[in-house]
């Protein structure tokens, strides 16, 4: 659990998330989580029925991939909140990178908590998720 | 939608945190788990959406003996061609997600048997360059544990396009 004495607003933890994504780790995701949409694993379905260039990952992934940057930094079992909007598809070999910043430091049910701005982008700098978490911290 | 069983068991736990690259001994060493305050292996967070592999009807699995599915066998499609194709962009027009959110209560263990309530949230349309005419429709799903405890609220944001997303 991150400690109120050593962090500050405007703090950052950055991670990468995943690089030169594989269309196995999407399929691996797929069997995971039940959602077996072919958009994401079936090539052929994906580029010639549903015209798309290839497939891409679920946006559950990438909340996924992001989620497991939040945790490694918050601690297990302290998020109170995580929420995101997907701004833009995660295609195979895309490399990501995760971002939380402490925007606040406050009080809530008589804990104290952290509420964070998160993106993740892509190896272009375009943003494929941004959102916002709260996470129970040590005093 | 109702999920009547949702059991979370340690192996699914750890399959879902491969996926998602996430190493973390309390997804998958007990020994490890059982030592930290959690006292045991816990669910990702994000691991709720999961519960999609209890829901008997869920439409992005392929039923065993059942209708067609939709993706490729020998043909691109499994599909009947629909007759009002317009620019539905195929799988597009079931919809792409938009926003998830999840509230968590209490922590989600290996060992809880879950039960899942689906309520629809609001509705609303967006025009957009990218893909047309979005109609964005919410739904709030409610994760109960066998004490009956609210463990995680989970908020989804579809969105249906009116042609696939240029990318």
């Amino acid at each position: 659990m991150l400690k109120e004495n050593e962090i500050k607003v405007g703090d950052t933890h950055t991670a990468i998330l995943v690089e030169d994504l594989k269309r196995t780790q999407i399929v691996q995701y797929a069997g995971a989580s039940g959602d077996y949409n072919p958009l994401h694993t079936d090539e052929i379905f994906t580029t010639q029925v549903a015209g798309y260039p290839s497939v891409f990952a679920h946006g559950m992934l990438s909340m996924g991939l992001t989620g497991t940057m939040l945790t490694n930094y918050v601690g297990d079992g302290a998020l109170k909140k995580y929420g995101v909007r997907f701004t833009n598809q995660v295609w195979p070999g895309d490399t990501l990178t995760g971002k939380a910043t402490i925007i606040e430091i406050r009080e809530e049910e008589g804990y104290k908590v952290v509420d964070l701005m998160i993106e993740t982008t892509n190896q272009n700098d375009v943003a494929v998720i941004t959102g916002n978490a709260t996470a129970i911290i040590e005093t | 939608m109702a999920i009547e069983k949702f059991l979370v068991e340690a192996s699914h736990i750890m399959m879902f945190a491969r996926s998602v690259g996430d190493a973390n001994p309390i997804y998958h060493d007990e020994d490890y788990a059982k030592e930290t305050e959690l006292g045991g292996i816990i669910a990702p967070p994000t691991f709720a959406q999961s519960s999609a592999q209890f829901d008997p009807d869920y439409f992005l699995r392929p039923k065993i003996g059942g209708e067609g599915w939709f993706g490729s066998g020998k043909e691109a499609s499994g599909a009947k061609p629909s007759k009002d194709k317009g620019g539905d962009g195929g799988g597009a027009a079931m919809g792409l997600h938009a926003e998830q959110h999840f509230e968590y209560h209490l922590p989600v263990k290996a060992g809880d048997v879950l039960t899942a309530t689906t309520k629809p949230g609001n509705t609303w349309e967006k025009e957009s360059k990218r893909a047309g005419k979005l109609k964005f429709s919410e739904s709030v799903t409610e994760y109960r544990n066998q004490n009956g405890e609210l463990v995680i609220t989970a908020t989804g944001v579809g969105v249906q396009t009116e042609r696939a997303v240029d990318s």
